[in-house]
């Protein structure tokens, strides 16, 4: 299978190149296209998640900043240059670390939350082949990344030497350590069905068969706690009480700003995009056209490239439109619900999730058996 | 084997969380020192004082008319209340007649500000328990309220409406229609409240049987207003002490049930404040519907000077008992106003059902007993 990082090594192959400028080069490029994606990503979901959250509460949400005189409409696009204006305000503010921090924990834990998300990415396709690197283990090695930022988490709200800090680290390491657990067991699901460990194996499966979410109940049952579960892992309302702002302030985000919160912010919305990512590729068929489901009368009459539109380049449109279904429904669930409370938190990973997605397992294997 | 812990070697102090005056859930200035274990909390230490304005003091140097104004600023979120509840006692020192439509008027406003004092309860209990939507929705429909008001004397927050003697402006027929036009509007409001909030698997979870308060520990101390009624008491000011025109009207005092957990949670506390815009609704409808013509000032001397003697006089505001104690020497001032704050007595009871809570529950309790440190520091 191809991926960028070989296609790189593979077209520079022709030219004269130092094998060790080469291997910076397959460093740096597929470095720079995460990057960008991830700060485009918050860009553009920050200024949608304001402007879900104000159509659901009767407000406009930004409507002041334009770009290069560009002032958008009167709804929708009214504010479009507003989260550029907020990520230079953060890069120019005054940088501030409490006197008794640990500054150097406290510097290097944006950073290592960062990373996390960051890592991730590389095995994370965004379309047919079009993949930073393409394990064979990639789900795999997506679950060991994600969990990479909790560390992160946990050294800001030591370091930052803050009661509220310490509070909502405590917090966040109990929360994100339960949950992996539903989530890697709502994964192993589709190892199990298609035996494929690496993301395009898992695709390729869908692509012969039908939809993973479609495979049996017990699978749609795993999609239900794999989504309410990463909800959970990313840190979002109703299960936001690592950073509860009604009770911890802003819980381990409490004492940073400017540049190092950026980076806090970056990756909470990168980790939202990498989460709808895996679910559309895992349940929801990944970069192939929802058009396949579907077998009305009229696909005979129109060419049958018409409707199903599949390819490299529409994978990349039916992935993003996945996710972004997926991450506006994160969005809705986060202007709508209130908090849960850090013991229920537990109570429903522990009590509810787990078994419920241990016996998946069990009845996935045997209806695979079965059927 | 003993498993008891050595304490000689394990250190397991308690911590000792300072939440506030900067928090964003203290509802205004209030410090509570909270002892934690973990996330349960050992102790609750409200301190407040922050927001003292030294308003006894002050009243002492002020003439009658002078004071309104500053009772405006006590309970800055149903200032209506404020106003009225300080006329109320300064009409009693002195003994005078009210024009019957004052009296409409006053009841209508009060009543419509109690609307909007809960809603600002209803809409920051939501925040507390983070549902952030709810707040937006009840901020929208007070802001309607405000209108109103601005449309009636010019003011939005700080009214200086109800004097001693009367009202400041007439109510116009345009005010009127705008009100029941807002009511009409308002009613359908109550429902989406309702069900985004109310009804709320989340919501319940967080809120019943959370902060149970007792009706006997209610009772003892002092606690008054939404909260003694979510604990099950039905004591209205309104209903068992008439002040003003209430006994012409009729409504209900709607009390905590347990309909989701126990009698006296935080969700009855909050369910009660729902009904009680309800009838807030009915008795504006019935006020506005018998609301007689007539002047708005009664005849007042040009300076009030009340006879030597005292007064207390009760009202139910929005958050509950307020008394007022006025002792006049003769002059133009009074010797002595005394002010019973029922927030403040509100509060009081944090430290007794807070006990035992997480941190989280500590805020619910808090923002169901809808405490406003204005009126709790003076």
């Amino acid at each position: 299978m191809t991926s960028i990082v070989k296609s790189i090594i593979n077209s520079f192959q022709a030219f004269p190149i130092d094998p060790f400028l080469l291997a910076v080069l397959a460093i740096l490029i597929p470095g720079i296209i995460i990057f960008l994606i991830m700060a485009v990503n918050a860009l553009i979901a920050v200024y949608f998640e304001r402007k879900v959250s104000a159509f659901m509460q009767d407000r406009l949400g930004p409507m002041e900043v334009g770009i290069f005189g560009f002032k958008g409409g009167k709804k929708f696009w009214g504010g479009i240059g507003q989260t550029f204006a907020d990520a230079i305000k953060l890069l120019a503010k005054e940088d501030i670390i409490p006197k008794d921090a640990d500054k150097f924990l406290m510097v290097l834990a944006p950073f290592i939350i960062f990373t996390g998300a960051f890592l991730t990415f590389v095995g994370l396709p965004i379309s047919d082949s079009l993949v930073i690197s393409n394990f064979n283990i990639g789900i795999f090695y997506i679950i060991a990344m994600s969990s990479v930022g909790v560390i992160g988490i946990i050294l800001a709200g030591w370091s930052s030497n803050n009661k509220w800090s310490l509070y909502g680290a405590m917090r966040a390491a109990a929360q994100m350590i339960s949950y992996e657990i539903p989530i890697a067991l709502s994964l192993i699901l589709v190892v199990l069905v298609s035996g494929h460990l690496d993301i395009h194996g898992i695709v390729q499966w869908q692509a012969d068969n039908r939809w993973f979410i479609l495979h049996s109940p017990f699978a749609f049952l795993g999609f239900v706690i794999y989504f309410i579960s990463v909800v959970a892992e990313t840190n979002r309302t109703p299960f936001d009480i690592p950073e509860a702002e009604s009770e911890l302030v802003a819980g381990w985000m409490t004492e940073y700003s400017g540049f190092r919160w950026a980076l806090f912010f970056l990756s909470e919305y990168a980790n939202m995009l990498i989460v709808a990512f895996v679910a559309s590729i895992v349940f929801l068929g990944g970069w192939l056209s929802p058009f396949q489901l579907i077998d009305l009368p009229f696909i005979d009459i129109l060419p049958e490239s018409w409707l199903v539109l599949d390819g490299t380049i529409f994978g990349i449109f039916w992935l993003f439109m996945k996710a972004v279904i997926l991450i506006f429904c994160m969005m809705w669930f986060r202007w709508t619900f209130p908090r849960l409370r850090v013991d229920q938190l537990m109570y429903v990973c522990w009590k509810i999730f787990i078994p419920f997605a241990l016996a998946n397992v069990i009845l996935v294997s045997i209806w695979e058996l079965i059927f | 084997m003993d498993t008891t812990l050595d304490k000689s070697i394990v250190n397991i102090d308690e911590m000792v969380l300072n939440m506030g005056p900067q928090h964003p859930s203290t509802h205004g200035v209030l410090r509570l020192k909270i002892h934690t274990d973990g996330e349960v909390v050992s102790k609750i230490e409200p301190i407040i004082g922050y927001l003292h304005r030294c308003f006894e003091k002050h009243c002492e140097n002020l003439s009658y008319e002078q004071i309104v104004p500053f009772t405006d600023r006590c309970d800055y979120l149903a200032s209506m209340h404020m106003d009225h509840a300080y006329s109320i006692a300064v009409e009693k020192l002195l003994d005078i007649e009210l024009p019957e439509r004052v009296e409409y008027i006053r009841v209508i406003i009060a009543e419509l500000q109690r609307i909007a004092s809960h809603l600002v309860a209803i809409g920051t209990f939501g925040l507390d328990v983070g549902a952030i939507t709810p707040f937006t929705w009840t901020i929208r429909d007070r802001e309607r309220v405000l209108d109103l008001f601005e449309a009636l004397c010019g003011a939005r927050l700080l009214y200086n409406y109800i004097w001693p003697g009367g009202v400041s402006h007439d109510l116009s027929p345009k005010f009127i229609q705008r009100t029941q036009e807002f009511l009409d509007y308002f009613e359908t409001q109550i429902f989406e409240y309702n069900e985004l909030l109310t009804g709320n698997k989340i919501f319940i979870e967080r809120t019943a049987d959370v902060g149970v308060m007792p009706a006997e520990v209610a009772v003892n101390f002092g606690v008054t207003g939404p909260s003694l009624r979510g604990s099950g008491v039905a004591y209205d000011l309104r209903k068992t002490q008439p002040y003003s025109i209430y006994d012409k009207f009729e409504f209900n005092v709607p009390v905590g049930e347990g309909t989701m957990g126990t009698v006296g949670d935080s969700w009855d506390r909050y369910w009660v404040r729902m009904v009680e815009m309800e009838e807030s609704i009915k008795i504006i409808r019935q006020a506005m519907a018998s609301l007689p013509d007539g002047d708005v000032h009664a005849a007042m001397p040009k300076k009030i000077r009340p006879a030597k003697g005292d007064v207390y006089s009760r009202y139910e505001s929005a958050r509950g008992d307020v008394g007022i104690y006025i002792q006049s020497n003769g002059k133009n001032v009074p010797l002595r106003l005394k002010m019973r704050s029922p927030a403040f007595c509100n509060l009081s009871v944090l430290g007794e059902i807070g006990e035992g809570w997480m941190i989280s529950d500590v805020i619910t309790i808090l923002g169901s007993l809808d405490i406003v440190l204005g009126e709790i520091d003076r």
